[in-house]
């Protein structure tokens, strides 16, 4: 007779760790893996830009001025006859440039800002609040604009502009998780402990929002993108004859009736890493809190 | 009810002092000297100090800041323009309406697009309408507004000659400028409204207002609609100042005598009395817009109502 006490040994079950399963899901999520290959892909090409177009973003040759895309000129030719095709990957450069460093500069303003605001609450995060509100009554490009405007334009300030701009938003962001967690055992034992206050949050705080923290740089990335490409477009961000991509449709604007390739190609460009940088944004927040998910 | 409204006013004040002030102090971060930019090389340093004189610059700079607020204050005087030395007040006055037009349309537009959109979104999720709303959604918040100006005066003013290429002279010049403006805004909204609705479209009140036999069109406006129209309206009132800065790009593309060209004119000549006093009335713009985004949320949600009454 069988034993009934025999117990069935339990199928071997993959551990794996929290993480593992956000990367899982986000491996399976088409859209933002094909957001992920196409801004990479762009990247590349635009470091690469040295090989594929050596002779550089500045060299004109009146004579073949408004060439349509063609095999010579795979993206055609500008007012000047320099190649599109080199302003595009070499503005591709100043493009992705300005929005990786503006997300740096934003998220280390606004999460050291956010961060002390929820940390010691209180007077003082009434008062980060207050200055927070004050920057949030002026739009992100008008603030750019003021900025730019009191500093000078050109490539580093730009930077800034577009960076500080977006401190705000990645303020509030992170207030809000912090603020939750402030509560949480592991707080008050560390304080019990007499570690100091900038060991809890850059220790034990800030780990356990990275979450959050991540997937806002990366939609701040696209936001910095659109933004620096407006700046560049009234003429007050990047200065000729460095190629932004912004800049190339400012340019292209007055041919828009005979040449409308030359509006249509830089555009293209801004619109494809912006999406696929949002695309893989919104597949990051998916996948790091399913509850998110609708 | 009214005290709150009257306290949210008070409150506004501070913040539109320190809009005003850090709009002022920018100036101290500038480099080079105003004087010099306007009076040019040649300039002594006699004029300069004349010139600085006459624009109250060498006073200290709080004491600039008194003087500025109060003449806002007491005489609605921006100053004077550092380019041609006439009051800027009139010139920024003139063009406001123009710019909270084009912004309020676009809300208009956003909203009505957006929010129907996300409606249906959320109603017949998974289906393909849902799948290419979304996408639409995502398209919409990628794409430069000034390209999609662009794309759209090609296609509707270029080739098909139906609608002006520039200028606002009538309801006809309206039509390009808010719809490229808010098509990409209604992608934002789409997002939220198909979001919140979501939220709520699992709760128990609508299985109880089905099971009581309540018309499905009115259980989806009158219950689902409702319990999501908080961050809805948060989202609509953000697009306002979106709208708003919107302007600034779209008023150069279509030749629009609004603040937006005002502000770009003011920065290209180092004019920052008139770049001020656009900013500061757009940024007023704003905050009177949020309040009446505030009183809002009291009419849909009556736990709101109730918590203002209180207050």
């Amino acid at each position: 007779m069988k034993n009934k006490n025999t117990q069935v040994p339990p199928a071997e079950v993959k551990r794996r760790s929290m993480f593992g399963e956000a990367m899982r899901r986000l491996l399976q999520n088409h859209m933002a893996m094909g957001g992920l290959i196409i801004l990479v892909a762009v990247i590349l090409l635009c470091l690469l830009a040295g090989v594929i177009c050596p002779e550089g973003y500045d060299a004109q040759n009146i004579a073949e001025r408004f060439i349509k895309p063609c095999v010579r000129y795979p993206l055609g030719t500008d007012p000047l006859g320099r190649s599109l095709l080199a302003r595009v990957l070499y503005g591709g450069r100043i493009s992705l440039l300005i929005g990786f460093v503006a997300t740096i500069i934003a998220a280390f303003g606004g999460i050291s800002l956010g961060a002390i605001a929820a940390y010691y609450g209180g007077i003082v995060d009434d008062v980060i609040m207050r200055v927070l509100d004050i920057f949030s009554a002026i739009p992100s490009l008008l603030m750019a604009i003021v900025i730019t405007a009191s500093m000078g334009s050109g490539l580093f300030n730009c930077m800034l502009a577009v960076g500080i701009s977006s401190v705000p938003n990645f303020a509030r962001m992170v207030r809000g998780p912090i603020l939750s967690i402030m509560d949480q055992e592991f707080i008050e034992a560390a304080r019990l402990i007499d570690a100091t206050d900038r060991r809890i949050i850059l220790k034990h705080v800030i780990p356990n929002v990275l979450s959050p923290i991540i997937v806002q740089m990366t939609m701040n990335l696209a936001s910095s993108i659109l933004l620096a490409a407006s700046l560049s477009f009234l003429g007050l961000g990047v200065q000729a004859p460095m190629p932004e991509w912004g800049a190339l449709l400012s340019e292209a604007r007055q041919y828009i009736a005979q040449y409308p390739y030359l509006v249509t190609i830089p555009g293209l460009a801004i619109a494809s890493v912006v999406l696929s940088t949002n695309l893989f944004g919104d597949g990051l927040r998916d996948s790091l809190d399913p509850r998110l998910k609708n | 009810m009214l005290k709150y409204i009257g306290k949210r006013i008070l409150w506004m004040i501070p913040v539109l002092i320190g809009v005003t002030l850090l709009l002022f102090l920018m100036q101290s971060i500038t480099p080079g000297d105003p004087a010099d930019l306007a009076l040019g090389e040649n300039a002594t340093a006699a004029q300069k100090t004349e010139w600085r004189e006459r624009y109250g610059l060498e006073d200290p700079i709080l004491v600039q800041y008194g003087k500025y607020m109060w003449n806002i204050i007491s005489k609605v005087d921006f100053g004077n323009s550092y380019k041609t030395g006439k009051p800027v007040t009139r010139q920024i006055l003139q063009r406001w309406p123009t710019t909270f037009l084009l912004a309020f349309l676009t809300t208009i537009v956003s909203a009505l697009i957006g929010v129907t959109l996300g409606i249906f979104s959320a109603l017949y999720r998974g289906k393909w309408f849902d799948n290419v709303a979304r996408f639409f959604g995502m398209l919409g918040i990628s794409m430069p507004n000034f390209w999609f100006a662009l794309l759209l005066i090609q296609l509707f003013a270029l080739r098909l000659k139906v609608l002006p290429v520039s200028g606002w002279y009538g309801p006809k010049y309206w039509i390009l400028p808010s719809l490229t403006l808010g098509i990409l805004g209604s992608a934002s909204l789409l997002r939220i409204t198909r979001s919140a609705m979501l939220d709520n479209i699992q709760a128990d009140y609508v299985r109880t207002a089905r099971a009581k036999g309540q018309r499905e069109s009115k259980v989806t406006l009158h219950h689902i609609l409702k319990n999501a129209m908080i961050p809805i309206t948060t989202n609509i009132g953000f697009q306002f100042s979106m709208g708003l800065a919107g302007t600034m790009v779209l008023e150069q593309i279509f030749a629009i005598s609004g603040l937006g060209n005002l502000m770009v004119t003011a920065i290209n000549n180092r004019d920052y009395p008139q770049l001020r006093g656009s900013v500061i009335l757009v940024a007023a713009t704003i905050c009177v817009v949020n309040l009446l985004v505030d009183i809002l949320y009291a009419l849909f949600d009556p736990r709101v109502k109730a918590r203002y009454k209180n207050s």
